[in-house]
């Protein structure tokens, strides 16, 4: 019989593997965790469709749970679609300790319009947006015009 | 079925290896960062979309062979997308020629019957949002920008207007999949397409042609030289080391 509380807690406490300051499941990829006979499927959603890191936290996550005892299979999840919503308030948390922004609320950008977002080092409203493209596919570069430092924005999808 | 799904995997494909062609060339770090960015999410539809195709087909191909074992006249993909970059105005052109058609298609597809198409959908609509944004900016950036800037816009405009026809056509295998409600009517996509170019052309001071012939052939595998020279050098490896893995 598999301890699904535990085979889930396994598989939330893995760091992502390009932000390593939060968790799946403080990102919200972790969708579920369910027995099949001996087996836990750990359900996951990718964050972006070419997300480089898709793969490696599959993998991170059945080699967590083999390191626990637990067999596993990884079954990706598509529908419905990850969104920044599924971020937890712990991960929003850490992701600003961090020194990335989280995502702003109604931040789902229209067409040609840029969310405020504040500098999570000076806390400073006086931003502005460098690109919308960063070094990761979930991640904006931002410039705070308050201290002057360069950040990280999680975009809104 | 799985011909219709190849076609949108086609165009994902080729446009995301186009956009790959700038790692190390754009005229900025960010746009070097930004363009490969996008070629990941494209590349990462088309993964999906093979992968389904591949299933549907039941012979057992799976997404590497279609991606790297058909040849140019079995690649389904619109002419548009297969255009070479030529410079950075035509390749923002492309790209917000090419989002504006696929962000309504993608907003519609959330609703198909396919399980796999719809989830696929769901995530690429959030996507390519972002794309037409990049896109659409450096369109009116260039087009409103200096006399040079504006004339290569504009020059961009005059060389891919004629692509954007083949967009809206549906192929036989197409309209099946819309008979089916696996895949959205390409002709209803027209509205929001006129709507958003339009829009990025009046603040771009750019003009929409009028009376331009349209090129098609894509989806019937007739393709421009240019396809060509792309697929054997996208291919080459996977061809010199067939079934080799990581």
């Amino acid at each position: 019989m598999i301890d699904l509380t535990r085979a889930a807690e396994v598989a939330g406490h893995v760091p992502d593997p390009e932000i390593p300051a939060v968790t799946i499941a403080d990102l919200g990829i972790l969708r579920g965790v369910v027995a099949e006979g001996d087996v836990a499927v750990v359900k996951l959603s990718p964050t972006y469709s070419g997300c480089p890191a898709v793969l490696a936290i599959e993998l991170a996550v059945e080699a967590a749970l083999r390191d626990a005892g637990i067999p596993a299979r990884i079954e990706r999840v598509m529908e419905p679609a990850w969104t920044t919503d599924w971020i937890t308030e712990e991960g929003r948390d850490k992701l600003w300790a961090f020194g990335i922004a989280p995502p702003v609320a109604g931040g789902k950008a229209t067409l040609f319009a840029a969310p405020e977002v504040n500098c999570p080092r000076c806390g400073s409203e006086a931003t502005e947006r460098v690109s919308e493209f960063g070094s990761t596919p979930c991640k904006a570069h931002y410039r705070c015009k308050g201290c002057g430092e360069p950040f990280d924005y999680f975009k809104c999808i | 079925m799985h011909e219709a799904l190849l076609e949108i995997a086609d165009d994902c494909l080729v446009l995301g290896h186009r956009l790959s062609e700038w790692c190390g060339h754009a005229p900025m770090l960010e746009e070097d960062l930004a363009l490969p960015n996008m070629a990941l999410d494209l590349i990462g539809v088309a993964r999906g979309l093979y992968a389904r195709a591949g299933e549907i087909e039941g012979k057992g191909r799976g997404e590497d062979d279609l991606a790297y074992f058909r040849g140019e006249r079995e690649f389904r993909n619109c002419l548009l997308v297969e255009r070479p970059n030529g410079d950075f105005a035509a390749t923002m052109l492309r790209q917000l020629y090419f989002g504006a058609f696929m962000e309504p298609f993608w907003r519609a597809a959330a609703a198909s019957t396919d399980d796999v198409v719809r989830g696929i959908a769901g995530k690429a609509a959030k996507e390519v949002a972002y794309h037409i944004r990049h896109a659409g900016e450096w369109v009116i950036r260039l087009g409103d920008g200096t006399e040079e800037s504006a004339a290569r816009m504009a020059h961009a405009v005059e060389a891919h207007h004629r692509y954007s026809g083949e967009l809206f056509e549906s192929s036989r295998a197409a309209r099946a999949a819309e008979a089916a409600g696996v895949l959205p009517r390409r002709s209803e996509m027209r509205a929001e397409w006129d709507r958003v170019i339009g829009m990025v052309f009046v603040e771009a001071g750019l003009t929409v042609p009028e009376g331009v012939f349209m090129q098609t052939g894509g989806r019937a595998g007739l393709h421009g030289e240019d396809l060509g020279h792309m697929l054997a050098e996208m291919q080459s490896v996977a061809r010199a080391h067939p079934g080799a893995v990581w």
